[in-house]
């Protein structure tokens, strides 16, 4: 069976869904990523979803799952580059993805992400200086 | 009333669910509907699809672009033989459900259609139309 790639970038995890997920391939995602958050000790995961042209209520509830799940991993998920026409239909559709961190773009989800992932190394520094 | 394009695809797998979503698109752009209410076809279809496999066992959709006093719309039709639903309100309402998703697919592929309409009979199976105007 097919599966979403998960690149490790730091303490990050990077997905970009660049396919027409059917839903077992949605489901193996959420696993993976899970599996994958504890392997790395990952402390944030990004996840790019511009290539996607439609979010349905059963997408939305990976979404909602992966971050759910990872912040009880300690690890925080941003959503990025949601397509406009995207985030109304969503709305319309009756989910809001409220549990979800999002950015408009990978860079600033990154930067989402490293804010978190900075502070201990900026404490670190600040306390051998 | 019908322009005579009409397709028809089965769906008894999670695959096909995809296959009326690319269907639905494609006939979307060339319905001349904007992106917007694309996107919003195109997610009603992927929900409506999504039904008739975990709830209604599988069964097909038809689609075709229709005109009404000029005006051209795309029109699906979702059929299955499964057990039907015996109470038709309820399962409109949000957060219903009688099996593992969210209860929002329904309910909200009739907020994303300008038409909607359902028919079921407990036993005999679930029939629901919507149509996107452009």
């Amino acid at each position: 069976m097919d599966r979403i790639p998960i690149l490790k970038f730091g303490d990050a995890l990077l997905v970009t869904i660049q396919v027409d997920m059917h839903d077992r391939l949605a489901t193996a995602l959420e696993e993976d990523l899970t599996k994958k958050i504890v392997d790395h000790s990952a402390k944030g995961v990004l996840i790019d979803i511009s290539a996607l042209e439609i979010v349905d209520s059963f997408i939305g509830r990976m979404l909602d799952n992966i971050a759910a799940v990872s912040r009880i991993l300690d690890a925080d998920t941003v959503v990025v580059g949601m397509r406009p026409a995207v985030a109304i239909t969503l709305v319309e559709l009756g989910l809001s993805l409220s549990g979800v961190k999002t950015a408009l773009n990978v860079e600033r989800g990154m930067d989402l992400i490293r804010v978190r992932l900075d502070k201990p190394e900026t404490e670190d520094a600040d306390g051998e200086e | 009333m019908p322009t005579g394009k009409s397709e028809r695809l089965d769906i008894r797998s999670s695959d096909d669910v995809v296959r009326v979503r690319q269907l639905t698109r494609t006939l979307a752009v060339e319905t001349g509907l904007s992106l917007v209410d694309q996107t919003k076809i195109i997610t009603a279809a992927s929900e409506l699809a999504r039904n008739t496999l975990d709830y209604g066992g599988g069964g097909h959709v038809v689609a075709e672009i229709v005109e009404n006093v000029g005006r051209r719309g795309l029109k699906l039709c979702f059929e299955d033989q499964g057990a039907g639903i015996p109470d038709i309100v309820a399962a409109l309402k949000d957060g219903f459900t009688t099996g593992k998703g969210m209860g929002l697919g329904l309910g909200g592929a009739k907020r994303l259609s300008n038409d909607f309409a359902i028919a079921s009979k407990p036993g005999e199976g679930t029939k629901v139309t919507i149509v996107r105007w452009k």
